[in-house]
């Protein structure tokens, strides 16, 4: 017992133990990154932030010390637990700015629609894992239906960013659990063929946005303004950038949620297209680092819900990059690791405790 | 590999998730890609166009108004000047709710609704980070109340502005002109000129007078703050700062105690005078009555005031000098004689017996004299004058002639005066006719209509300022100046003094010998003739002319002073110039339905030049000034 007290070096290999330093690293300068921009956008949430990553990295320590196995275990009760929330969302959510997004619990208001982020690889790839052996078209069409519940009650409050989220980390399962690429081909032209008719159920807000998109300058002080506002900033940060603080886009308030959504105009204009390249860069380890544990794990879950993990990051990454840059609606998905906000940080962060976890247990044997 | 094998075969399934996991790795690597390409356009293509874009945004040119030119006269009397007064201004951009912020203001200072008026006036002409004025010319009151419960107005503040400022009041009021707040015309004119970017930010143009025609003199060189702005349009801080340059000030050849003389002399009657410089053409009064105050106009004219000068019957808003045209009655036979001894049609001795009318074609013209003035030589034609030695005159010469000669002396033609809008009068000639009217019958000139354009009647009219550049032009033996108002203009940035050289516009070749016939017979005209009453006892030698101009019996009605109502009385007309030998001074005078002219222009005439060559003034009347010599 006192033997910790005194022996600090095996307390902190312990403590230490299912952590990945390669992964853990490159998070490293990631969120060092982050905290760098953050002085520029927003140095009065510098403390706030630190909080949010303490809690953050907690959340991942817990995560990476549980097996693989107890996670599948977590899968489906997550699940049902995640889709009846959203049920109580609907009806009885909190609306915040003509959404419906938040339940109240009384002693705190939580997004069940966060949840599903991780729910839903969970409960897709321990469904695959349990029909390994016999994928019959009917288990393609169970998941499928899997996917899509929540995911239309998730865009029905309506959070298009989070929706997006949710059917990406699902897809991602079904596309690695090998979903023929016949079926999948033949989805997409439905899709596009569809689209038509998507349109009509999309909400006006949602239309405006894809309207906005293509012609952000018809309506320049209003719903073109983010667009036009952030792509300047990010234009005029040139190659080397306007150098830390010195962005005029950001602090003369051009730039809407500059801390949150809107963080990576702020990088841009400040630290330009070296900035830029070098946060790709970070991305592109990190989700490669990510790819390597899902080829290398044990089982199909494992590789499942590795593989669907990682390629989150990169929806997040891609979609918001994309948005602040002007070739993707605005939808509000944050910058992972790197905007300000505790409730995606500890998501994203919880999903690299999974990612270790995996890494750790890749021998099916342990020593 | 503890699993059962045979329903399926694990490399294989392993090499399936591998193949997927590679597939989406190089989508991944391909979005980056694409990512990068988006970033290289905007900020390596696109760069410079977004950097110029973020600095449209973030910088904003806060022109600074520069100080207006002051106008003094030629002994340096303030006539035109700026003065600061409290403004009480709002900045749009720091006021949430203007509407409730102006309420809560009209209960410190007295806000009228006109003042409202102006304010949503100018709010959509401004961008909303200007403070832009709700009350002008704050009482020191007003500004006591409002700084002490200022802390209830945040984005309201009390300003130092500069206001025009006409301190001698209706003096000179229509060679000064006013300013306006710029309108649509303006504009045009600041276009025209180029002038766009020095006139951002300024509110007032120079309407009419000296303040329009020197309006890119006065106004100076804009300058300019160079501010920050966020993306409320708040002003965050001043970058740089250019000052302005004060625009030129003016200063006259006007002499505003003679002005005064003048004024004061006219009294509530109205008229026009005009007194040039005859070596020089210089202006030393311009007198147009009844006169207005300009300073009605600086702050926008008030819809009473401007209703009452535009509808009252003595038309105060004319400039009469320069844009009433009026018979020259028999002033104009000085010019007639001239004339007569430059074409060889009369000598100086040559004479007529006069009946006291004139037949010609059946109809007779008279003089106004019973009984005529019998036997008249040039002398006496001019010192009594004498209408029948006139209208033979005119029938000998022939209507083409005598437009000819006045046509040089500047008769019916703008005189090119430094002041916008002068009219041209009539000179008439047989193709002025030709011109004038549409009917074949009536563009004929008819001999008969000659004969009382000898007399200053008929087609002629004539503006008092080309009557008075006319007479300089005797004065002068014939050399004809541009008249002008401004002597030199004086820039204050470097202590330049541009002098307005005298620009001879012609010198006429006209026979020193002839002139001196003139000459004498004017001065005849103040010693024994018509102008005598009203030069007895002057101190100096000086050549005149009486005039009496027709208002209503042009179509052939009979004159009778008495019956005729006021405002249908002759104009009364006087010329003059002084000393006789080395004149200094030539004018004339015109005092509408005077009756004649010997009675109400002349002894105004003689009040100019008692003061003007004597520094004498009448009795009753001390000039009372403001004194205040422009100093900086």
């Amino acid at each position: 017992m006192t033997e910790l007290a005194f022996r600090p070096r095996e307390w902190w290999q312990k403590l230490a133990a299912p952590i990945d330093p390669a992964l853990l690293g490159m998070l490293a300068l990631l969120v060092g990154y982050a905290l760098l921009v953050l002085t520029s956008a927003s140095p009065e949430r510098l403390n706030n932030q630190f909080l949010n990553l303490a809690v953050a990295l907690v959340v991942m320590r817990l995560a990476a010390q549980v097996p693989p196995q107890r996670l599948m275990h977590l899968a489906l009760p997550l699940y049902v637990a995640g889709v009846l929330l959203l049920v109580a969302v609907a009806l009885f959510g909190d609306v915040s700015k003509g959404a419906r997004r938040w339940l109240n619990l009384g002693f705190m208001r939580i997004q069940p629609s966060e949840i599903m982020k991780i729910a839903m690889p969970l409960m897709l790839a321990w469904y695959f894992q349990k029909h390994e052996a016999m994928l019959r078209a009917r288990d393609w069409v169970v998941a499928a239906l899997i996917l899509l519940l929540p995911v239309a009650l998730i865009a029905r409050q309506p959070d298009l960013g989070t929706a997006i989220l949710v059917f990406a980390a699902g897809f991602f399962v079904i596309f690695l659990a090998g979903l023929s690429w016949k079926v999948m081909a033949t989805l997409v032209f439905g899709g596009l063929a569809s689209l038509p008719f998507a349109w009509t159920l999309l909400h006006d807000y949602q239309r405006q946005r894809i309207l906005t998109l293509i012609d952000p300058e018809a309506d320049p002080l209003g719903k073109g303004f983010h667009i036009i506002q952030s792509t300047i900033a990010v234009g005029s940060g040139g190659i080397l950038g306007k150098g830390l603080g010195n962005g005029t886009q950001t602090h003369l308030e051009f730039i809407p949620e500059r801390h949150t959504d809107f963080i990576f105009a702020v990088l841009s204009e400040e630290f330009g297209l070296l900035g830029n390249s070098f946060l790709l860069v970070l991305y592109a380890l990190i989700i490669g680092r990510g790819l390597m544990v899902a080829a290398n794990a044990p089982t199909l879950f494992s590789r499942l819900l590795a593989g669907s993990v990682t390629l989150i990051f990169f929806t997040y990454a891609f979609v918001n990059m994309g948005m602040v840059s002007g070739i993707l609606p605005v939808v509000g998905v944050p910058l992972p690791f790197v905007s300000y906000g505790g409730t995606a940080l500890v998501t994203l962060f919880a999903g690299v405790g999974i990612l270790m976890s995996i890494h750790k247990h890749r021998m099916l044997v342990q020593k | 590999m503890l699993k059962p094998a045979e329903f399926k075969n694990p490399e294989q399934e392993i090499e399936r998730f591998q193949r997927r996991l590679a597939v989406a790795g190089a989508l991944v690597l391909l979005a980056f890609f694409l990512l990068f390409t988006r970033f290289f356009w905007l900020q390596v293509v696109q760069h410079e166009h977004y950097r110029t874009r973020a600095e449209d945004n973030r910088i904003s040119l806060v022109p600074i108004v520069p100080n207006r030119g002051v106008i003094v006269d030629r002994n340096g009397l303030v006539l035109a000047r700026n003065y600061s007064a409290y403004t009480l201004e709002i900045t749009p951009g720091k006021v949430a709710d203007l509407e409730a912020v102006i309420n809560a203001l009209a209960g410190v200072v007295d806000i009228q609704p006109k003042d409202r008026k102006r304010f949503r006036k100018l709010l959509e002409e401004s961008k909303n980070f200007e403070s832009l004025p709700i009350r002008t010319r704050l009482t020191d009151e007003e500004v006591a109340r409002f700084i002490a419960q200022r802390y209830r107005f945040p984005g309201v503040e009390i300003k130092a502005r500069l206001f025009r400022q006409y301190p001698q009041g209706e003096l000179a009021s229509h060679a000064l002109g006013y300013i306006g707040r710029v309108n649509d015309r303006d504009l045009g004119a600041i276009e025209r000129q180029g002038a766009e970017d020095n006139y951002r930010g300024t509110e007032h143009f120079g309407k009419t007078g000296l303040e329009q025609k020197y309006e890119f003199e006065l106004h100076g060189q804009t300058g300019f703050e160079q501010v920050e702005v966020d993306a409320g349009g708040r002003a965050v801080r001043v970058l740089a700062r250019t000052a302005p340059l004060p625009g030129n000030n003016l200063v006259l050849t006007l002499d505003a105690k003679l002005q005064q003389v003048v004024e004061r002399a006219f009294g509530q009657r109205r008229g026009a005078l005009v007194a040039i410089e005859p070596a020089t053409g210089g202006i030393l009064a311009l007198v147009s009555m009844p006169g207005y105050d300009p300073n009605l106009f600086v702050d926008g004219i008030s819809p009473q005031d401007w209703e009452g000068l535009n509808t009252s019957e003595d038309k105060p808003m004319v400039n009469r000098a320069l844009n009433g045209a009026y018979p020259p009655g028999s002033t104009f036979k000085p010019f007639m004689a001239l004339a007569a001894l430059e074409t060889g049609k009369r000598t100086p001795q040559q004479t007529i017996s006069d009946p006291g009318f004139f037949n010609f074609g059946g109809h007779t013209f008279r003089d106004d004299k019973k009984g005529g003035h019998g036997i008249v030589d040039m002398y006496t034609s001019i010192v009594q004058s004498c209408d029948t030695y006139y209208y033979v005159l005119a029938n000998d010469m022939g209507i083409d002639a005598i437009s000819a000669f006045m046509r040089q002396l500047g008769l019916g033609q703008r005189t090119g005066i430094d002041i916008e809008g002068e009219s041209e009068g009539v000179l008439p000639s047989q193709e002025w006719k030709r011109k004038r009217f549409r009917k074949p019958e009536q563009q004929k000139w008819y001999a008969g209509e000659t004969v009382s354009i000898g007399i200053g009647q008929g087609y002629n009219a004539y503006t008092p300022i080309q009557l008075a550049q006319a007479t300089a032009a005797i004065a002068s033996n014939g050399v004809l100046f541009r008249p002008h108002l401004v002597r030199h203009i004086e820039n204050i940035n470097t202590g330049e003094r541009v002098p307005i050289e005298p620009e001879p516009l012609r010198t006429l070749p006209l026979k020193p010998a002839n002139v001196e016939v003139i000459r004498q017979a004017m001065v005849g005209v103040n010693k024994e003739g018509t102008g005598a009453r009203a030069f007895a006892g002057a101190e100096y030698t000086s050549a005149g002319k009486t005039g009496t101009a027709q208002v209503f019996s042009l179509k052939g009605g009979k004159y009778e002073a008495g019956k005729v109502s006021e405002r249908l009385r002759d104009h009364a007309l006087f010329i003059a110039f002084a000393p006789a030998d080395q004149p200094t001074i030539a004018l004339a005078v015109l005092v509408e339905n005077g009756g004649f002219g010997a009675q109400s222009a002349a002894p105004i005439a003689r009040q100019v030049l008692d003061y003007w060559l004597l520094g004498k003034l009448p009795k009753d009347a001390a000039p009372e000034f403001e004194e205040e010599v422009e100093g900086d």
